[in-house]
Formats: structure tokens, sequence, C-alpha cells
């Protein structure tokens, strides 16, 4: 059996205050594949965003991360902060959420294109460098490459500014990609095409993938696998179409619930799906199962730590309840 | 028959050169929900600020229950104004982090110098109504939870006891899990209070679900609107058909059926000539580009601006939704 790209298990990161502890993530396991693409899906203070910030080496001076065991590329690594600046634009790229401010407005599209090159490929000409920028921009969809190599980001719109950043991505050739809410910026049309993009690098290239969005669509298109997270654990894992067809976990089914599909049958005066409650503040998490205050089907074991099931279709959930 | 609660007549809203409502018409009806969807710059923000009147319109007018602003005195004109009012995008950064939620909903009152016991008896009976006890009228916007801080936001839109409110994206940025909470509370008010909505978004499930008619705009224009089940299970604009079919879905039967446009939105302030739409439609013909069609609506209150609307070559054109 090939070994998994990247292998983390029991991933924590908490911050110090000066009185309480947030626990931001608590005991995450995450496998990506070779060539695989996994969704990490869940809402605001889930803590899908630390997890890539996590595996960047991005979070602050101050977040304490510890793992049992972690893995990337076959090499042993405790995602200190060195380590995770090595891998940085090499083999690990980001492509961000907000492409204007990923990218310089001081500098020329080509310049930056160029200049993320560097690190990965020292001993290559810039004359070198230009031509493999302008190939990828092509690439990913950007028509009148030569001119507009020389052009400013403002000068862009913001489909095309989004294509920069992932042709930006690409370049440096990472064994990971990360996209951080790649499509949330962009008007409806605008996301179609570069999901049609992303879609298309995915069956191409070898890099795994990780898109970490709280738009289970987008996860759906894009994803072999999904992790879905809830106030820093993960709470449900597998195939996309097995935990989106049939969600075991109770928050996978609550949040699937919400989702609105203006196609099915409804009355106008039933109320939407919602899930009351809010988040447990991470300084003070409760004890046993993470969502149990605001689980339908809660009793009486929930105040102790749930264990994690398997199914037979590769999906693994944490939950007291068997199998419903 | 009684008069739409709210009619733009012809209205154009313009920004120095920039025409960002052009010759928009609607009607909103007592009791209903118009859902207005678009991509940026199509003006559906700018029809919102017109409404309510943030912006004034270059052409056209509104008319409030049947009576023209326009020619009502300034006084009537207060009055009529004050029946539409509009809910922010963000309703929770709206409230100043200083007030206690006691100062926050007497303020539009007091505003209006309509602060009698009865005025605010009504008020705090209806923050009763929606889950707002008294005892959180000393707290401060902080101590509340994102529920109760957009219960307070919606109470002080309601104190002026409007008959029409303009929602402008009131779910964005809102985690799903309490989208519906919002969404169930504005239609529980509606019920209750008899008001009527003007609800833009770009998310279309939401429209989809909540609206009882919508109305599709690009680049300043309305190109289609209609009952809001029957323009999402056949859509009659190539655009409305595209914009629909770019709707990401956990549903794997409906995803190959995708129009991926080709292009960018034009520049508002550089629309093309003939149907704004042809740059980029697929089915765009040499017509298209010379001639704008006009918005011509058919006896089921569907209406669509389209030299070739869909329906008439479902032959050709795979329906991108099956009904």
């Amino acid at each position: 059996m090939t070994q998994a790209l990247l292998a983390i298990e029991d991933l924590h990161v908490s911050y110090r205050g000066h009185d309480s502890t947030a626990h931001i993530l608590d005991g995450v396991d995450i496998t990506i594949g070779r060539g695989q693409s996994v969704g990490l899906v869940g809402e605001s203070g889930s803590g899908k965003s630390t997890v890539a910030f996590a595996l960047l080496g991005l979070l602050g001076d101050n977040a304490e991360v510890s793992t049992r065991r972690a893995a990337f590329d076959g090499r042993e690594t405790s995602l200190g902060m060195d380590e995770a600046t090595a891998l940085r634009g090499t083999d690990i790229a980001m492509i961000f959420q907000d492409p204007m401010t990923a990218l310089n407005p001081m500098f020329t599209i080509g310049t930056q294109l160029v200049d993320i090159q560097r690190r990965r490929f020292p001993r290559q000409s810039r004359r070198s460098l230009w031509a493999r920028a302008e190939t990828m921009l092509a690439d990913v969809g950007v028509p009148d490459v030569a001119a507009r190599m020389h052009r400013y980001p403002h000068e862009f719109s913001g489909g095309m500014r989004q294509r920069v950043v992932i042709a930006m991505a690409l370049l440096v050739e990472p064994k990971l990609l990360i996209a951080d809410e790649p499509t949330t910026a962009l008007d409806a049309t605008i996301e179609a095409q570069v999901v049609e993009v992303l879609d298309r690098l995915r069956q191409r290239t070898s890099a795994s993938m990780l898109v970490v969005s709280h738009s289970m669509g987008l996860i759906a298109e894009l994803c072999d696998s999904v992790i879905v997270m809830y106030a820093g654990t993960v709470v449900e894992h597998g195939p996309v179409h097995v935990v989106f067809s049939r969600p075991r976990h109770p928050y996978t089914r609550a949040l699937l619930a919400c989702e609105i599909d203006p196609y099915a049958a409804f009355d106008l005066s039933q109320d939407l799906a919602t899930i009351p409650g809010t988040v447990p503040d991470p300084a003070f998490r409760p004890q046993g199962c993470i969502f149990a205050s605001r689980c339908p089907a809660r009793h009486d074991r929930c105040s102790e730590r749930p264990p994690r099931r398997q199914t037979g279709e590769g999906r693994t959930y944490s939950c007291w309840q068997e199998a419903a | 028959m009684a008069h739409p609660v709210l009619t733009l007549d012809n209205a154009v809203v313009r920004y120095d050169r920039l025409t960002a409502v052009d010759n928009i018409s609607l009607e909103l009806r007592r009791g209903e929900t118009l859902g207005l969807i678009g991509e940026s710059g199509c003006g559906k923000s700018s029809i919102a600020r017109a409404i309510v009147g943030l912006q004034p319109l270059a052409e056209g007018t509104l008319a409030v229950e049947g009576e023209t602003l326009k020619d009502a005195s300034r006084q009537r004109r207060l009055i009529l104004q004050r029946r539409i009012q509009l809910l922010f995008q963000d309703p929770v950064a709206s409230l100043s982090p200083r007030l206690t939620v006691r100062a926050l909903l007497s303020e539009p009152l007091k505003i209006r110098n309509a602060f009698t016991a009865e005025n605010w008896g009504r008020i705090v009976a209806l923050a009763e109504s929606i889950g707002l006890g008294e005892q959180l009228l000393s707290r401060y916007p902080h101590q509340l939870s994102g529920g109760q801080a957009r219960r307070v936001a919606l109470i002080r839109v309601l104190a002026a006891e409007p008959s029409i409110i303009v929602a402008d994206e009131p779910t964005a940025g809102l985690d799903i899990s309490v989208q519906g909470d919002l969404l169930n509370l504005l239609r529980a008010l509606k019920d209750h209070l008899g008001l009527s909505y003007l609800l833009i978004s770009h998310n279309l499930n939401v429209i989809g679900r909540v609206a009882d008619r919508v109305a599709v705009m690009y680049l300043g224009r309305i190109v289609e609107s209609g009952p809001t089940a029957a323009l999402f299970r056949g859509p009659a604009h190539p655009y409305t058909q595209a914009l629909l079919s770019a709707n990401l879905t956990l549903d794997p039967s409906r995803r190959h059926e995708r129009i991926v446009l080709s292009g960018e939105l034009p520049s508002p302030a550089h629309p093309p000539a003939g149907c704004r739409f042809h740059s980029r439609c697929p089915l765009v013909q040499p017509k298209c580009a010379t001639e704008a069609p006009a918005l011509r609506t058919d006896e089921d209150g569907r209406a669509v601006a389209c030299h070739f609307p869909l329906a008439a070559r479902p032959a050709v054109i795979p329906q991108a939704i099956a009904g």
C-alpha cells in the first residue's frame, strides 16, 4: 500500500490566556492520500482554518501545537515553525480566500508569479520562470496572457485574480494544495468557472488537495472524502457520497438538514431547519461529547467522551449512538 | 383592485455617468416576499438604496400604497418614506456597543418623537413575542447571543411601524445553522404584522425557498421575473438558466447539467449594445447584438426580456433543471 502524503494523529492547538486556556483543536486526525482531494467542512468556530494554518505554520507565536504523530511525504514532522516554513511555498501551497489581499498591489502579476518560484527553482533564469508562469496562467484560463503578465492586480477582475492566485500556488508544483474558501468571494457564474478550473486541475495534477470551506456544495463538487468538524473536533469522516447521502453523526445530519434545496417540495409556511444553541466556548469545553448540549439524541452517556465508530464504507464517526 | 404596496415605475439610478439601474419597473404586493437576484454590479443594491430613499431616482417614480412620492407634500413624503425600512446586511454591526438593549430599542421612537408609554409597550410586547424577555433590556450587545442581537436589530427596524422591509443580503455571513433562524423570524413577523419584503440576495437557495416571486437582474435591467417555483424549474432567459445551474448542489444528478458562462461580467459603465447579455450568452443570435429585447409579460405573470426565450425552443436546449 502506498503511504499517505499527510498523516496527522491527535492534533491539538491551544492558546493560553491569563486565566484560562482556549483549546481550538482537540484531537484532530487527518489523513490525505496521494492525489486525493479532502474537504474540511464546518461552521464558524469549528477550527477548520486552524487546521490549514497549522499545516502551513501560519499560526500565531502564542499557539501551542502538539501531535501524537505527524508525517508528511514519508517524513516525520513536529509541525514546528521551522519545518512548516520549509515546506510552505515548496511542498505545500495555499490558495487564499481573498485574491486581492493575497497579491501585492505594488508589483505586476508577472513579477509575482516569477518570485513565487524562486525558492522552488533557485537555479532557473528569470526568462524561463517567466515562460513557466505564462504557460500556467494560460492553463487556468486567463486570456491574452502575454499582455496580462505586465498588469497589476487591480487591473484584474475578481475571477481573474483568483485564477492568478491558483496559478501562483500551482507554479511551485506542490505535493499538497490547500484551498481556503477558494470561491467564497466570487459571484455565482464566476464561481462556476473557478470550480471548473479547480476540478480540471484536480484530475490532471498529481497534487493532493485540502479544500477548507463552509460550503458543502463546493466540497461535494471537488472532493473525494470529507472531514466534518465541530468545535475543534472531527465528528465524522468518510467518502463524500457516503457522508452526504447517509450522514451518521447527529451534527452532520443537523447541518445537512439546514441546507436548503429550492427544488424540493416544500410548504412556504413551514419552518426552516436550524441547530438551536451555540458552539461551546473553547476555553470551557464540556467533558463528554462536544455536541451534546445541542444534540437532539442526547442521553446520559453523552457526558463521557464518545467512542469512534466505523461503518463498512470507510467512514468513521464519534458518537455513543449505534448506527441508526 | 388594491394597490401594490410598493410600485417602482421606469426607475433609473445614476452615479455620475454610470447608470446602475436602467429603467426598471417593480411591483411589491401586500404580504408578499419579492426576491431580487443577480451578480455584483447588476444594480440590486442600488434599487434598495433608491427605494429606502438613500439615493434619488434620476428618472421614474416610486409609489407607496398607490401614492407617488414625487407628487406628495414634504410632510406626506416623510410619512410614506418611513413605511419603508432597510434591514442592514450585518444587523448586529448596526448596534452601538455603548447602548443597552433598552436604549437601542427606544432610540428609533425617540428619533421621531414617538416615545410614548403606548408605543414603548408595543415594542416590549413585540420583543417578548420573538423571545427577547424583559430581563435582556439592561444588557449590552456584547452580552447577547448572535440570535438575540439579530432580534434587537430587527425590532429597531420594526419600531417605525413599516409596511415594507427591504432586506439587502440579510443572511450573508451567517452560518447555515442560524440562517434558518433569521428566515423563520422574518416570516413569522411578516405574517404577524402584515409586512411585505423585498429580499435581495445572491444566495439562490434562500431566495428559492422563501420568495413568492423572483426578479433576476443583469447589468441594471430585469431580464426575467415570475413566480419562484415556475422560474426556478423552467427558466426562460438564458442568463437565469446559467445562473441557476451555477448554484453548487449536493445532488450529484444535477451537477453535470451546469452551464458555465464564458467571460466576465461587463462593466455597468459600458454595457454591451443590444441585449446586455449577448456577449456571454451561449445562444446568441445576430439580432441580439443590435436590438435590445423588451421585457414581455405573459398571462401567468412571467416576464422575460429575450428575443429567443428558452420555453420557445425546448427541443434544442436541455433544461438545466428538471422540474
